[in-house]
Order: C-alpha cells, then sequence, then structure tokens
C-alpha cells in the first residue's frame, strides 16, 4: 500500500503567442485560462495508478493563491482523493521556498500517522521554468530522488522509475520513500468524468497557511524569445495534395 | 491563395455561415467581382460558427424567425449537409407544460410539424433519459443537425465557379474609409488590410463578435456584445459509439435547467445557458495566435458550469455516468447578442456599408439570401424589418445598454417569456414631459424603444367598479399578467366621455425644400399633393409592394411636411425618406422626436374640452376631419390634427416639450369635471384600435403583405409615381392570396371551467381542426388578440384564406391545446365597432 503525494502549480495555458504581465514577473493567462503543466498531468495519473495497484492513497498538493484550487479539483476530479492547499502568492515564493514548504507539509502529516512512500513532481513548471522542486524537496526530506523519468511504480519497498535518456533506456530503483519527478510521454492522461467532477466538489480540502517566510525567486523579469518567423510549408491545395499528406504523416510517424 | 485585389464592386468581411451565404446569394442574384476577406484561415476562420452546436429546431416564437429559419433548412439540405435527427423539449414542470402547449400553437401557427408527447415517447427514443424526471416534452421530428463549416465551403466554390468571387484569407480590416456626401451623409470607399487596400462601392461587416470593432471604423454602431455559452463534450459514451454517424438519437432539450444535451458521434455534448451572463468586449477577444484553441473558444469556467453538470447528469446518468465517459471538450464559447434578441442587418449610415451580425446558425442561410435580396432590390422576400440596423436609438447604440439587456436575457434564453414581458433593466433612458405627473397618477410604465410610457393609471382602478363586469377580468394568470382590467375600463371611459393619452413617443421629422412633396409623393401611396394644413394617413411600400411602413403626413407648408409614425419603427422610416432626398441638398430633413411631444385627446367630449382652453374655431364645420393646424391652447402654441387611431372624434396635439406637461395639465383639469380621464397605450394601441379595426405594422403590416390584403385600398390610385406602383397596381387587377379579417371569440370557456383569453400568435382552424393554409402556403394565425369592451368580445385579427374570409363564418382558435369557436365578423377593414365612423366625424 503507497500514498503518494503529487504536486502541482496552477499555470497558465499554452498558445501560439505568449503574453506577459505587465510587470514581466508571471505569463498572462487571461486569453488561455489556466492549467497545470503536462509533466504535472502525467505526475497526477501516475500517482492516481500508483495509489489504485498498491491500495493506497494519492494526495495533491499546490501552493498558490485562492484559485489554485481550481487546479486540486482538476487533481481530485480525475481520481486524486486527498487535496492540499498551501494558500501563498506563488510569485514571492522561490523554488526553495516552494520546497520547504511542501516538506513541512510532509513532515506534519507523518506527524499526524501518514508517510508519503512516494512524491511525484513536473520536471519544471510551465510558467518559470526553474527545474529545481524535486532535488531540493529531496535535499530537504533527506530522500532519494530520480529526476525527469516518464514512469514509476512501486514494488517491494522498490521506486522503478524509468525513461530515455540521452544514451538510450533508463531504469532507476530507489528505495522508499523517494521523490521523483516527471516528464510527459509515458503515461495518457485521463480527463475527468462528470461523476468525477461531481465528487470532487464534496471533497474537503485541507488549507494551510506557510510554515515559513520566503526568501522570494530573485527573479529579475521573464523576457519572450524574439519572434520566430513562419515556417509554414504549403503542401498543395485541394485533393491532389494528398499523397504529399500521406507521406509526410509518415515520416512524422502518426499514420500506420 | 489570392491575393487582394485593388478594386471590388463588394468586399464582404468574414468568413463564417453569414459571409459564405452572403456571397452565394449575391452570386447568385448576378453581383460579379465579389471579394471575401478574413483574417483567420479556411474553412474555419476561429469565429463563432467554428465552435456552433450547429443544431436547428425550427419551430420559434416569431413568425419571422421561423421562417429565415425554415429558409435555412431548405438551403442546407439541398447542399446535402442536414441530418434531421429529431428533437425534445423535455418539461419538467407544469408551469413548462404550459409553455410547451404554447409551443404548439406557435408550431401550428407557422404550419411546423409538432406534437406534445409523454414521457414514455420520449423513453423509447432517447433509451437513456430518465424518464422520472420529466412529465411530458414537445418533440419536433424536424430537428436536425448541420455541417456549417461544409456548408459555408460549399457557398464558397459556387461564388467560385460563377466566377463572381475572389477568397483572400489570413488578411485583416486595418480600416475602412468614408466620404462625405450630401446631407452630410457619408459613403462608404475603402477597406483597407494587412494585405492591401481594396476600393468598393459596397462593404458588408459580417465578422460576428468582432462586427462592433469594424463598425467603429468606420463610425458605425453595431450594439452587440460577445457573450459566453458553456459547452462541454463527454464521450466516449458507448451507447452512442455503437451507432454509426454523427447523430442517431434525437436532440435534448431540458428547458427548465436551461441546458441541451446533443449526440456528436461517440460523445454526448452538453451545452448551457443556465449560467451567469459572461460578456467579452470585442476589442478584448484573443488573436488566432494568443488563443488556445480559437479566438471564439475561451477558456472553460468550470465553477459557472457545474451547476449544471449534476442537471444534467440527473437526466442522462446512465450515459454521461458510463465506464470511461469523460469530458474531452469544454469551452466558453463566445457567440453575439443584442439588446434585443434580434439580428443587426441592413445598410448602416455610411451609404453602401451594410452589416449582417447575430445570426445564428439557423438563420444563416435564410439571412444571407435575404440579405442579398435587400442589397439588390432594396426588400426581401421574407421579411426581415425587426432586424434592421436602422431601428436602433442613439441610447440603444451604448455598449452599456447592450451589456445590460444580454445580461437580464441571458438567462431567459430557454425562459418562459410572456408576450408582453418587460425589461427591468436600463430603464428610464427617455422621459416624457408628462412622466412626473403620470408617475402621480400610478402609471404602469412599458417601455418603447426607451420610452417609458403608461400602459394603464393605477389612478382609474376607481372605474372598475362603474363598469363591473363590462372590463371583461380575466382569471388565469398567464392571461392576465402584464396586463390590467384598468385598461379595459379607461376604454369605455374614453368612448363614454373621453381620454387623454401620452404620445410622446412618436417619432417625427420634417421634410422641407423644393424637392419635399416629391419626396414625400414618391414614398408615399396616398396622394400627398393635398392643401396645406391637410393629413394624410398613407401606407409606404417596397417595390414589391410590401409594407415598409404606415403613417401620417402632415402638409404644414407648400414645400413643408410633417411625417409622424411609431416610436418602434420611426428610425426606420427616417431612412427610407432620408434615402429619398435629392443629392442637391436643398431639400432637408430633420428630427424633432426629442422636441416635440403629442398628446391625444379622443371622446364624445373631447370638442368640449378643447374649446373650453382655446377661443380658435375647433367646430366640426372649422376643423374638420383630416385638418392640422395651429391652435392657442390658453397662450401654449399646439399643432392640432383631427385624426384619430381610437375611432373617436379628437386631436392629436403637437406640442414643444417644454410646454407639453402645462398643456397636459390643462386638458386633465378641463375633462375632470367631464369624467374625462388619462388613458395608457393599452387602449391606444389595443382595444381602441381592433374595435376600429385599425391595422398595426409589425403585426398586419409588414414586407410580405399587400395593401390589398389588408383591405386598406382606395378606390383610386395617384396618378404620381411612388415606390411600389407598379407592384400594388398589379396586385389591385390580381385576386388576393388572403384576406386580413376580424374574428370574435364566441365562448371562452376552457375545459378547466376558467375563462381562457388568447394574447395573439394562436392558430385558426377549421370546425374540424384543419389548419387554414392561405395562397402564400401560411396557415392562419392570430395577428392582434385583444378586448374590445364596448362590444363586450375578445376580438382577433387573422389573414384567412379567400374562401374562409365570409361574415358569419364559423371557425376555431386553438390556445393553450384547447379549442374554442370564434366567428368572421368583417372580411375588410370594416370595423366592428361604430362601423360608419359616426363618432370620428362627429
Amino acid at each position: 500500500m503507497s500514498d503518494v503525494l503529487v504536486c502541482i502549480k496552477r499555470v497558465p495555458d499554452s498558445s501560439g503567442e505568449v503574453l506577459l504581465t505587465a510587470d514581466a514577473q508571471a505569463v498572462d493567462g487571461r486569453y488561455v485560462g489556466f492549467t497545470v503543466s503536462a509533466h504535472e498531468d502525467c505526475a497526477v495519473e501516475l500517482a492516481i495508478q500508483t495509489a489504485a495497484a498498491t491500495g493506497g492513497t494519492a494526495t495533491a498538493l499546490t501552493l498558490g493563491a485562492a484559485e489554485a484550487v481550481e487546479q486540486l479539483r482538476g487533481a481530485l476530479a480525475v481520481g486524486c482523493t486527498a487535496a492540499v492547499h498551501v494558500e501563498a502568492d506563488p510569485s514571492t515564493f522561490g523554488p526553495a521556498d516552494v520546497a520547504r514548504e511542501i516538506a513541512a507539509v510532509v513532515r506534519a502529516h507523518e506527524a499526524a500517522g501518514t508517510t508519503y512512500d512516494l512524491i511525484l513532481l513536473g520536471n519544471d513548471a510551465a510558467d518559470s521554468g526553474d527545474f529545481q522542486v524535486g532535488i531540493r524537496l529531496a535535499y530537504e526530506l533527506g530522500r532519494p530522488v530520480v529526476n525527469g523519468v516518464s514512469t514509476v511504480v512501486v514494488e517491494g519497498g522498490e521506486a522503478v522509475a524509468e525513461g530515455d535518456g540521452p544514451e538510450g533506456h533508463e531504469t532507476y530503483r530507489v528505495p522508499t520513500p523517494a521523490v521523483v519527478t516527471i516528464l510527459e510521454g509515458g503515461v495518457e492522461p485521463r480527463y475527468p468524468t462528470i461523476p468525477g467532477r461531481m465528487k470532487a466538489k464534496k471533497i474537503e480540502i485541507e488549507q494551510r497557511q506557510p510554515a515559513h517566510a520566503p526568501k522570494g525567486p530573485s527573479r529579475v523579469r521573464l523576457t519572450l524569445p524574439p519572434k520566430q518567423a513562419s515556417n509554414v510549408q504549403i503542401l498543395g491545395e485541394g485533393p491532389s495534395s494528398a499523397a504529399a499528406v500521406v507521406d509526410l504523416f509518415g515520416q512524422l510517424g502518426v499514420a500506420r | 491563395m489570392a491575393e487582394v485585389p485593388a478594386t471590388a464592386k463588394v468586399v464582404v468581411i468574414g468568413a463564417g455561415i453569414v459571409g459564405n451565404s452572403l456571397v452565394w446569394h449575391l452570386a447568385n442574384l448576378g453581383w460579379r467581382d465579389i471579394v471575401q476577406i478574413d483574417k483567420g484561415a479556411l474553412p474555419n476562420p476561429g469565429g463563432s460558427t467554428g465552435h456552433a452546436s450547429n443544431f436547428i429546431f425550427p419551430v420559434d416564437h416569431s413568425r419571422e424567425n421561423a421562417d429565415i429559419t425554415k429558409d435555412s433548412v431548405k438551403q442546407y439540405k439541398e447542399m446535402g449537409v442536414f441530418t434531421e435527427s429529431g428533437g425534445f423539449e423535455v418539461a419538467r414542470s407544469e408551469e413548462r407544460m404550459e409553455e410547451l402547449r404554447r409551443r404548439m400553437s406557435s408550431a401550428k401557427a407557422w404550419g411546423i410539424e409538432a406534437e406534445l408527447v409523454s414521457p414514455a415517447f420520449v423513453k423509447e427514443k432517447v433509451p437513456f433519459i430518465e424518464e422520472d424526471q420529466i412529465i411530458g416534452a414537445f418533440w419536433s421530428p424536424t430537428v436536425g443537425v448541420v455541417d456549417s463549416l461544409r456548408a459555408g465551403t460549399i457557398m464558397r466554390e459556387r461564388a467560385l465557379e460563377a466566377g463572381a468571387l475572389t477568397v483572400v484569407p489570413n488578411v485583416e480590416v486595418t480600416d475602412l474609409d468614408v466620404e462625405d456626401g450630401p446631407h452630410g451623409q457619408q459613403r462608404i470607399t475603402r477597406v483597407h488590410t494587412t494585405g492591401g487596400a481594396i476600393d468598393a462601392e459596397y462593404v458588408v461587416i459580417a465578422c460576428g463578435v468582432w462586427s462592433p470593432k469594424i463598425g467603429d471604423m468606420a463610425g458605425v454602431r453595431i450594439p452587440l456584445t460577445p457573450a459566453v455559452h458553456q459547452m462541454i463534450s463527454v464521450g466516449p459514451c458507448p451507447q452512442l459509439a455503437e451507432r454509426e454517424g454523427e447523430i442517431s438519437f434525437p436532440i435534448i432539450r431540458d428547458m427548465d435547467t436551461l441546458c441541451y444535451e446533443r449526440q456528436h458521434g461517440a460523445d454526448m455534448e452538453v451545452g448551457s445557458y443556465a449560467h451567469r451572463a459572461i460578456l467579452h468586449e470585442p476589442e478584448e477577444i484573443p488573436s488566432i495566435d494568443q488563443a488556445k484553441l480559437s479566438p471564439t473558444e475561451m477558456p472553460f469556467t468550470e465553477e459557472d458550469f457545474d451547476p449544471q453538470l449534476e442537471q444534467a447528469f440527473e437526466l442522462m446518468p446512465e450515459l454521461l455516468g458510463a465506464e470511461g465517459a469523460e469530458i474531452r471538450y469544454a469551452i466558453n464559447g463566445l457567440l453575439s447578442l443584442t439588446c434585443d434578441g434580434n439580428p443587426i442587418l441592413g445598410e448602416s449610415k455610411v451609404k453602401g456599408l451594410w452589416v449582417a451580425a447575430a445570426v445564428w446558425i439557423k438563420e444563416g442561410p435564410g439571412t444571407g439570401r435575404a440579405v442579398a435580396e435587400w442589397m439588390t432590390h432594396g426588400h426581401s422576400e421574407i421579411d426581415v424589418a425587426h432586424s434592421d440596423i436602422a431601428r436602433f436609438y442613439p441610447h440603444q447604440e451604448r455598449r452599456e445598454h447592450t451589456r445590460l439587456r444580454t445580461s437580464e436575457s441571458f438567462i431567459k434564453t430557454y425562459g418562459i417569456v410572456h408576450p408582453s414581458e418587460q425589461y427591468e433593466s436600463d430603464r428610464g433612458q427617455r422621459l416624457s414631459p408628462m412622466h412626473e405627473s403620470e408617475k402621480e397618477l400610478g402609471a404602469v410604465f412599458f417601455e418603447a424603444v426607451g420610452w417609458e410610457r403608461p400602459q394603464w393609471y393605477a389612478s382609474n382602478a376607481d372605474l372598475l367598479e362603474v363598469y363591473g363586469d363590462a372590463v371583461m377580468p380575466r382569471d388565469n394568470e398567464w392571461d392576465s399578467r402584464w396586463w390590467s382590467p384598468i385598461i379595459n375600463a379607461e376604454h369605455l371611459r374614453l368612448r363614454e366621455v373621453a381620454g387623454i393619452v401620452d404620445l410622446t413617443a412618436f417619432s417625427m421629422f420634417d421634410i422641407v425644400g423644393p424637392e419635399a412633396l416629391d419626396v414625400v409623393q414618391r414614398t408615399c401611396v396616398s396622394q400627398c399633393d393635398v392643401a396645406v394644413g391637410k393629413v394624410i394617413y398613407t401606407p409606404v411600400l417596397d417595390a414589391k409592394g410590401g409594407f415598409k411602413s404606415d403613417l401620417t403626413v402632415m402638409r404644414l407648408g407648400v414645400d413643408h411636411f410633417r411625417v409622424v409614425t411609431g416610436g418602434a419603427h420611426g428610425k426606420a422610416d427616417e431612412k427610407t425618406f432620408r434615402d429619398q432626398l435629392p443629392e442637391g441638398g436643398s431639400t432637408t430633413l430633420t428630427e424633432l422626436t426629442d422636441e416635440i411631444s403629442t398628446i391625444g385627446l379622443w371622446g364624445p367630449q373631447a370638442r368640449t374640452i378643447l374649446s373650453s382652453l382655446t377661443s380658435d374655431d375647433v367646430s366640426h364645420e372649422g376643423f374638420g376631419f383630416g385638418a392640422c393646424r395651429e391652435v392657442d391652447v390658453q397662450g401654449i402654441t399646439v399643432l392640432a390634427s383631427r385624426i384619430s387611431y381610437v375611432g373617436e372624434l379628437g386631436w392629436e396635439l403637437y406640442v414643444s416639450f417644454a410646454d407639453a406637461a402645462a398643456l397636459w395639465s390643462k386638458l386633465l383639469d378641463a375633462g375632470k369635471p367631464l369624467g374625462a380621464r388619462p388613458v395608457g397605450i393599452g387602449v391606444y394601441g389595443t382595444t381602441g384600435r381592433i374595435e376600429k379595426g385599425y391595422r398595426a405594422y409589425g403585426a398586419e403590416l409588414d414586407g410580405e403583405r399587400s395593401i390589398i390584403e389588408v383591405g386598406m385600398a382606395r378606390p383610386r390610385v395617384k396618378a404620381a409615381d411612388f415606390i411600389g406602383k407598379e407592384a400594388y397596381l398589379k396586385q389591385r387587377d390580381a385576386s388576393p392570396e388572403t384576406i386580413l379579417c376580424t374574428l370574435t371569440v364566441d365562448d371562452h370557456t376552457s375545459a378547466s371551467g376558467v375563462k381562457r383569453y388568447m394574447l395573439g400568435g394562436e392558430p385558426i382552424l377549421s370546425l374540424t381542426g384543419e389548419s387554414l393554409v392561405n395562397g402564400h402556403g401560411h396557415p392562419a394565425y392570430v395577428t392582434t388578440a385583444g378586448s374590445a369592451p364596448s362590444l363586450g368580445k375578445h376580438i382577433l385579427m387573422a389573414f384567412l384564406p379567400v374562401d374562409q374570409a365570409v361574415i358569419g363564418n364559423k371557425l376555431q382558435v386553438s390556445y393553450m391545446e384547447e379549442l374554442y369557436p370564434v366567428t368572421v365578423g368583417s372580411v375588410d377593414s370594416t370595423s366592428l365597432f361604430d362601423p360608419s365612423n359616426d363618432r370620428i366625424r362627429a
């Protein structure tokens, strides 16, 4: 039986043209809405699968403003069974601050009788792209960490994490409790169901205040990459272009 | 892809269902050199068409909308993109069942197949419905879904094949050029785009939710707002996946929870009109690159939809809760809403700049055809006057007005809306000079294009006792909603003594100059070359001989005419006349609506009252019927016009806003000892009018009716030319296809014993219950219904087939699915009350 904690962050959804807020401290989500990153969607899916496979639980955690409850409800709607909201303005929290807050929750739950055998995070946040929280969290808790894998299972006191590295397919076995950060691609995250959404609404979310004053992200500003010229190649017009499209699908490996 | 050409006959901006329909119908009507542009890519440039649910329920309470929808379905079918699925409107409450019975009236009145059915009937066709949740349903077997994107492509391709069209996607409009013409009227000249400028004679804005932004570039207000309609798609549902094709189960409109369930392949779409009104600004819609999906598929706001989720689940738990059925798609889809719920069509105040916006998928191709006909001939086969962009007054062009009204009406999309229901928001925009006095008199105000108009006065409640049962009280709540027996008491008092009516909402404008006579002669059917000091009542026709309006014209000088017309249609009438002004500029049109108020004074004692306030001659000999001239009313200069819309002796008194309240008080004071009362629009607009058989524009008169059919032909036709003359002469020689009749209800008793009173829109049937279809193919229905207190009858007006238009003919009216006997009382404009017009000529 494995109890899994999965950490998620409310971020703007993606679009062709990224907009920044006026102070350039964040990505502007007004046109695209908010979500969690594709990595975290996969982490949530793995948390649910692990809980189901071992008869354990999957708890979602976020540090964010009041609206971040939407993302926790999203995780509950697809199968997480509990959620923790550390209410704070995320822009004032750096990666080290966030890691310390997650650790505080883990310790508090441990004191209350729940030890998370596995803590899952996304490989990196879609908006700030810090890549740091997982490692800092593992360091803070003194647990082993595996970064950037795409699947994980818990077997007999070990977390078995797999992913594709530059040298080929990699498999890691680390003793639990452990921290693992997930790259998208290993599992297909599910969409919520209507009964799932309805159930999620009824689950009470654990509300917490930050345990420490944040040191801050030390971010000067976000900048956008220079605009790329459009690289559209027109394959043709009308039915005669069908063959070229089929060829391209073949090259891309999306056609069987 | 084509380049932006330097010139075009017409530029159509927008490649959604409206723009695509329009380019095809223009091409079909012979237009060439049409250029269609869109800032998006084809076939789905990213507007509302791209995310539409694409289903069509043919029954609507509005006849015009039902006819446009019928035409659209015919076109979709011809293009092979229509799939008939059938559809239900289900009722969870008795109140809704009553509304569905009213729906049946509309179905029968417009000749559309429909039936009220049991929950078991629904269950048989939609096995996954929880039939215990509903108590009945309205079955509409001809409901279907269309592929609106494919239809758009087909129509564009047809126009391309005709050699009439150049299509340029991916170019955005950056500006519109206009130039000044005569009378301060501007004309469109050029469209600037990111692909270059196009010189054009005509430009059509068919840009859906972006239309206001484009209109602003030419100084034209297009009062619509982008509004969110939430939709989710749930699947794969095994019950749906096992069926072939896009749709094999009827669509469900769950009316009481304001949502619908529509199968789309293996998925079930749930769309909602139950959430708060979520409005956006046209300038705040993301660009294609900034949007996640498309610009009009905004991020879904879950908390707004959550209550709907449970209601949908209640109705279809097995389907929506099926193993593996996930919410795969969820959007806040943008669509266009207007302050009165009608589309915005027609030529703007800038010549050559047309608009076709705020149109639903179900009305797209029909609207495209109507607007193309209008651009070509000046009129369309199906009358779309209620959607004319010319209808808006300045207060309606404010974005705030549209925001407030649509916030109020959004939640009523599937609501039960009484035909007389009033808006609550943004009231008090236009107040007559008598407003304070009217408030003190307990006026119940109804709104007419922003004006607050007393419908009746609570202070007249004492008359209820005076007249007893003659006020024809109504026991049923629906029949008496937005109504009061005081209206009928006021009516009886007007006929017995006199009534004083605030008619400030009238629209008024002067035409002055050397060509003034030509302008009114060309516009009006009646002879306008009359002596100075005469009033003319006249129809105004389009070129095919249909009604554009009916109004009065006073000749105040040799070169000076004053047009007085109803407020609702005043702006459009103004444009009709303005369009006839010659280019030279020496003849002008000046609006007076907000400067001159009108007070009506009618009844047997009207002369006594007026003569007590003036030393001028107001005797029958000195001031005959149809005369108008200035009189001095205790120092106030009043233009008096001896005409009547209620069939009594009296005058319309035109007076400056500054003096109107004083005149009003003088009339009330002078009338009081005689028993005269202030009287509301309930009498003026309905009871007084229909007892006299007077027709109203928008009810009996519209672009699809002729002077002959409404029984208003005069013995002679004037020699001078006028618009529609050729058609009118032909109509006079031909036999009519239908005749407007006045009927009386013989017995009001319903099955429950409660007396019921029709409100208008009900079908007239034969004694055996058959529909009475006229020569135009339209079933007979009630155009106006109301009390006739002086006759002690409830009167209905209806266009009957010629062979049924026989005095004494016994027929039936269907109301809330019960039949009531009626008798034809008049088959021309002869009135049931005072048919010889003795009272008006007293």
